[in-house]
């Protein structure tokens, strides 16, 4: 039986450092989310943030292996480089990861709540860059790109977190799950110019992709080299015994809330269908990484790719397939496990994409970024006469993903927006209510002071008389509002919330 | 190519179309070629002023 698909994203953002002659981009994201947490104290930390708090690496283990096979040597060089790391009210981590600002949203209950933190995330990302210029000495800035890639074959990530059920074999997600993430890229690719493997412009003008030309293997633990399309890393942040994280690492950052809302909720749609073994077609692409990078680079959405099995399929017609699977899914299941009301809406969003690519994909320029991004470069290109290797057209996809408003492309082409302003501005400093990440957010809010760590499932208080307390979270659906609001409210102290959460 | 038969939309349901040709005819689309033609026309000064450098000085680590 499918359980509830409690999600999130980390988002790697790119980072520049104007005005200094050798920057460093670890000195630079540090100063930005510094700045930002300073931001937060100066105006009243204990009710926007925590600053003081930081990240517990106990129990971490990112080198754990879904395969059940340990490879140290395959370890990604994470911890040394963490320099900055802070958990904040609303959930979230906030930190620095290779030489890049990221930020993990809280857990989420569904793909609408998911994509709202996404985009607080981006107004966290902005209010930092504005923090960080008024330290900065005259004339230096630092300016933020929510992409994938720098266009000189260096890439960073955007990753989805999906909760599954431990029971389902490992061997059957990656079966089953990987030509959906093949294929989504159609509606939920964000958009680059070029290539980055080596083709010239006439040869790959434009893709949908900003991640594909980076995948080499089908399955794998690495995520910096040789990424593959399934990543392995088995680190539940939960009960082990109950749940697997399923960690993807192959999506693209999106503008669109839509597509974020899309590529999140088709996902725990898939995810789900595969936990009650609806998916009836044996879907295995004859050569993975080969179909990844042709749907990527075909516009014209037609080409057929090789099914493991015999026959072949365009990308178009999987998904449609699938989205067929799932109306039958939701139609025997209901949609308790991705949201009653957020299930319909997924699916209706997720038809309007596919009828819109198989009739007319202009008419998604407002939704699916490659679409909108496509639209405006070949537009642009088209009025100044311009090659597609020219670096104005470069310039125009970069700055597409500027989070600075005034300088934002994807700000200006007019991109349907679904969440709602308000629900964006809490989403900086308050919790989701309905997953554990408002135990997490609401006690920093509250007892920041008497806070030592947190990390995904667990807190650790210091009350003053006894040794420090660990508060374990391993179920990411307890610790809601609904839960806890009234004990943490009622509680004076950290002592006190904890002696009542013993009783 | 049975699998293909199998999966595949009836005819009617497709299009040729492509992104390259896909002539938007509706008011909706009307309006937003017209929008798009205002940006084009505004989008000079939101650039970046010296596309070659910033480019080329946009260079980032690798991730994850």
């Amino acid at each position: 039986m499918a359980i509830r698909k409690i999600c999130g994203i980390e988002t790697e953002y790119g980072i520049v450092h104007r005005g200094v002659d050798d920057p460093n981009p670890i000195t630079a994201s540090s100063i930005l989310i510094n700045s930002y947490l300073s931001d937060l104290s100066r105006s009243g930390g204990a009710v926007h943030g925590a600053p003081g708090v930081g990240w517990d690496f106990e129990f971490e283990t990112p080198g754990a292996d879904a395969r059940g096979v340990a490879n140290p040597s395959a370890m990604p060089p994470e911890v040394e480089t963490h320099m900055v790391n802070a958990v904040l009210t609303n959930g979230a981590r906030y930190y620095v990861d290779h030489a890049h600002p990221e930020l993990s949203t809280p857990e989420c209950g569904d793909a609408f709540s998911v994509t709202t933190f996404d985009r607080s995330a981006e107004l966290i990302l902005e209010r930092s860059m504005r923090a960080a210029d008024s330290l900065l000495p005259d004339g230096q800035s630092i300016v933020v790109y929510k992409n994938n890639s720098d266009g000189k074959g260096n890439s960073y990530g955007c990753h989805e977190n999906y909760l599954i059920d431990r029971d389902l074999p490992f061997g059957r997600i990656v079966a089953e799950i990987t030509p959906h993430f093949i294929t989504r890229q159609i509606y939920c690719g964000a958009g680059k110019v070029g290539s980055e493997l080596g083709f010239p412009s006439d040869v790959i003008p434009f893709q949908i992709s900003q991640r594909a030309d980076f995948f080499e293997e089908e399955v794998g633990l690495e995520t910096t080299l040789k990424r593959p399309i399934i990543n392995t890393r088995d680190e539940p942040h939960a009960d082990p015994q109950k749940y697997r994280r399923l960690h993807v690492i192959i999506g693209d950052a999106n503008m669109s809330e839509v597509a974020t809302f899309l590529k999140v909720g088709s996902t725990a749609l898939v995810l789900a269908m595969i936990e009650d073994d609806w998916i009836k077609r044996d879907l295995r692409f004859a050569a993975p990484i080969y179909a990844l990078r042709s749907v990527s680079t075909d516009l014209s959405l037609t080409v057929a790719l090789p099914l493991e099995t015999g026959g072949s399929v365009t990308a178009l017609e999987l998904q449609r397939y699938l989205f067929e699977r799932a109306v039958d899914w939701g139609e025997h299941h209901g949609f308790s496990v991705v949201g009653e009301n957020v299930g319909p809406e997924i699916l209706r969003r997720w038809d309007e994409a596919l009828a819109g690519l198989e009739n007319n994909p202009e008419s998604l320029a407002t939704t699916v970024d490659w679409i909108a991004k496509y639209r405006l470069i070949n537009a642009y290109r088209e009025r100044h006469g311009l090659e597609w290797g020219d670096a104005r057209l470069h310039a125009l996809d970069l700055q597409y993903h500027d989070l600075r408003p005034e300088k934002s492309l994807s700000r200006r082409v007019g991109l349907e927006t679904i969440c709602g302003n308000e629900e964006i501005l809490n989403g900086i400093s308050l919790p989701p209510e309905d997953t554990r990440a408002y135990f997490r957010g609401a006690c920093l809010a509250k007892f920041g002071d008497e806070i030592i760590s947190a990390n995904w499932d667990s807190m650790v208080f210091d009350i003053g008389t006894e040794p420090l307390r660990r508060v374990a979270m391993m179920e990411p659906s307890r610790g809601t509002a609904a839960h806890v609001a009234s004990v943490i409210e009622s509680s004076h102290s950290a002592a006190e919330l904890l002696a009542k959460l013993d009783a | 190519m049975a699998e293909r038969e199998q999966i595949k939309r009836t005819p009617t349901e497709r299009s040729e179309e492509t992104v390259d040709e896909a002539p938007p005819s509706s008011d909706a689309g009307e309006k937003l070629k017209a929008e798009l033609d205002d940006l084009l026309d505004e989008i000079d000064e939101v650039l970046e002023t010296n596309a070659e450098d910033f480019v080329r000085s946009f260079v980032q680590k690798g991730g994850q």
